[in-house]
């Protein structure tokens, strides 16, 4: 691991569909093994960077390698190297699990195809469906099958775009085995997520809103970097709390969390000194670290409030 | 009131603007709807003629008197013939019917005006390309009129008497390739043609269509798969629907409508590669250009459209005016019909169809680089 050189490394990547930036100046760096989280509102241009990555759009303005290969110029070399998971399930509905494997193995030109493709059946704990058509797979198994097929040529990097999106948790906990232990081999993986819980199993992750970056690193140093304080509360009757807070001086979030109520601000004096007017017994309050998706939220905030 | 609710007039109007604005967004479906019938109104208004004129002729002179001269000259004023040449061999007439270079040869026999003068009745042989009986029934029929009221004008004083009784001349008509003008003979074998175009365009028109489509066409992109691959990959199979549709059509032409087929097969099966590559190029031209499968098919149907009304499929081609037929001209579906009926009906030689045989190739060769051109190895 001493010397790894980076297995993504761009800098100011830019895309624009007629006129309208989408992806804008992004920098980002990914290491070998890493488990990269990439998150952010629809439409911040996710997809558009890992299309990018993947060579299946053209960068407007901006430069950068994948495993060691020019994005622009040397995609046809990054191809067989990569792993690439679309949002929507693009595998042929129309053919069955072991045929769309078989398919991908070729396109991949996989010697012991056959072998190859029944060994990530069975560990893949598709057998059951190996002959059903893909289009008649659940959201989960679909899922499933795509990861196989781009595991099948056993890609040093993985581009997954959303793939538990509309997936049951237990599903999505297999997933996350499957994640963990090809990181432990060395796969590097960029995975596009919407769950706060997912964004927390990544070892590093980025925040895009609307084409640009507004944050990166570990879970924790996104969190105290946002300098974003959160007291929690719980009692009864809540509900009622809620709008009493919300027009409070300091107070720029209160969520329902549970069965409390999470209030947070950036300038701490403030947001104490206005809940103190609150502290009447009938509540209790307890000081907590600010959670992701509040750091995100204030985020989107303070982006929106200029 | 019934039917489930009542009527909303505003939900109506929603409706009918969404319908407008979509058909809008979509410039080719709008651009095909007006198309089509703009493209039907000029093709059956302007194009169709079932009464072809300017047929072109060659005489075989045996006699260069007066009388016949007077025929020639008859023959290219009623219209229905063009006379392009009074001095060909008659090898050379013969290659020119073959090749469908000339639709009529007119032999006039040696010492004609002799046997005219002397009461004789001498005899105008009228050989004609009788594979569509439509090109040439009216022509046809046309010749002993022209023929006879020509030469009357000449027969006058000592010679009037010639003019009473049985008509001064013989005139033979002698219909070639098909002589029973069995309009299946020129029908069958044109179908073949016909049918390929139709289904090879519609067909490689969806096949990348639909990759797009359905997100598929994401996946193979981010694969090593390249462009000429997915291209060629996709047309083989085509090319084997396109054979299996040719045998069918050829077995049916034999057996069911009892065509004869003169020539040989293995030729034809040959040059139909060309044909069927052509079709292909055409198709993965569209699929590169529609942006979904609906679009697709419907730039198929503007290119079949023409193709099956301009080539001389349905209607005699010389009956077209000119410009029609310079569009025809451009289709591989008029040569291939050429080819067919050449190669089935007259038993042409490969020489013999080479005329039509290079503007299938230079068409192919273009469809065919436009279409890998056009084929984008990225989504933007
Ligand atoms: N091919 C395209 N043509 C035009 N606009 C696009 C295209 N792809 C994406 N966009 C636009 O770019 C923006 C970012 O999209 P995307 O990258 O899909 O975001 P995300 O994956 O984060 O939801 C969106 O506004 C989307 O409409
Ligand atoms: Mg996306």
């Amino acid at each position: 691991m001493a010397d790894a050189s980076p297995v993504i490394a761009v800098r100011n990547l830019t895309k624009s569909f007629s006129g309208k930036t989408v992806v804008n100046k992004l920098s980002l760096q990914i290491n070998p093994g890493e488990i990269y989280g990439f998150l952010g509102p629809n439409g911040s241009g996710k997809t558009t960077f890992i299309r990018m990555l993947s060579g299946l759009l053209r960068p407007d303005s901006g430069s950068g390698t994948c495993l060691g290969f020019d994005i622009l110029r040397e995609s046809g070399k990054i191809k067989p190297l990569i792993g690439y998971m679309a949002q929507r399930f693009s595998l042929y509905e129309d053919l069955s699990v072991r045929e769309n494997l078989n398919f991908m193995a070729r396109i991949y030109r996989i010697n012991n195809m056959r072998r190859t493709v029944d060994e990530t059946v069975e560990r893949m704990g598709l057998s059951r469906f190996a002959n059903q058509l893909a289009g008649t797979l659940s959201g989960g198994w679909k899922q499933r099958l795509a990861l196989s097929a781009c595991l099948l040529h056993r890609p040093r990097l993985l581009l997954l775009d959303e793939p538990t999106a509309g997936v049951d948790p237990k599903a999505r906990r297999d997933f996350w085995d499957d994640i963990y232990s090809l990181a432990a081999e060395g796969v590097t993986s960029l995975i596009s997520t919407h769950y706060m819980d997912e964004a927390e199993r990544c070892h590093r992750l980025a925040y895009l809103a609307y084409g640009d970056l507004l944050v990166s690193g570990t879970a924790d140093e996104v969190v105290s970097r946002s300098g974003l304080k959160t007291r929690a509360v719980s009692g009864a009757n809540l509900h009622l709390l809620s709008p009493e807070l919300k027009p409070l001086a300091g107070v720029e979030q209160v969520v329902p969390f549970g069965s409390t109520l999470h209030v947070s601000g950036h300038d701490e004096e403030l947001l104490d000194q206005s809940l103190n007017s609150l502290k009447n017994g009938k509540y209790t309050w307890q000081k907590i670290d600010a959670n992701l998706e509040e750091v995100f939220i204030s985020l989107m905030q303070e982006r929106e409030g200029g | 009131m019934g039917f489930g609710g009542y009527f909303s007039f505003n939900r109506f109007l929603a409706v009918i603007s969404k319908e407008f604005v979509q058909m809008r967004r979509d410039r080719v479906t709008f651009a095909m709807m007006i198309g089509i019938p703009i493209l039907q109104m000029i093709i059956f208004g302007f194009a169709i003629n079932s009464d072809p004129k300017h047929l072109p002729t060659v005489v075989l002179a045996g006699d260069h008197s007066v009388f016949s001269r007077t025929i020639i000259a008859a023959m290219q004023n009623s219209d229905y013939f063009k006379v392009i040449s009074t001095a060909a061999t008659e090898e050379e007439a013969a290659m020119l019917v073959e090749t469908g270079q000339v639709q009529f040869v007119l032999t006039i026999p040696e010492q004609f005006s002799r046997h005219l003068i002397r009461g004789e009745n001498p005899s105008l042989l009228l050989t004609a390309d009788a594979t569509d009986p439509a090109a040439t029934s009216n022509a046809l029929s046309a010749f002993r009129i022209v023929a006879e009221r020509a030469l009357a004008r000449d027969l006058d004083g000592p010679l009037s008497h010639l003019r009473r009784g049985s008509p001064p001349v013989d005139v033979i008509i002698h219909p070639r390739f098909n002589p029973e003008g069995i309009t299946q003979y020129n029908i069958v074998p044109g179908l073949m043609g016909v049918v390929l175009t139709m289904t090879l365009v519609i067909i490689t028109a969806l096949a990348i269509t639909r990759e797009r489509e359905r997100g598929t066409m994401e996946n193979l992109l981010s694969t090593p798969v390249k462009p000429f691959e997915v291209m060629i990959g996709k047309i083989i199979p085509y090319i084997i629907v396109g054979y299996v549709q040719m045998g069918v059509i050829l077995l049916a032409s034999y057996f069911l409508f009892k065509v004869p087929i003169i020539g040989n097969l293995f030729l034809l099966l040959g040059v139909s590669l060309l044909f069927i590559a052509a079709n292909l190029g055409v198709g993965l031209t569209f699929s590169t250009l529609a942006r979904n499968q609906l679009q697709a098919v419907q730039m198929a149907f503007f290119f079949f459209l023409p193709s099956i009304l301009l080539s001389g499929f349905m209607f005699p081609f010389r009956g077209m005016p000119v410009w029609a037929q310079h569009i025809g001209e451009i289709l591989p579906l008029t040569h291939y019909l050429r080819i067919v009926r050449g190669i089935i009906l007259k038993g042409n030689t490969f020489d013999q169809i080479l005329p039509n045989l290079w503007p299938i190739t230079l068409f192919l060769v273009i469809s065919l680089t436009i279409g890998l051109k056009r084929y984008r190895s990225t989504l933007d």
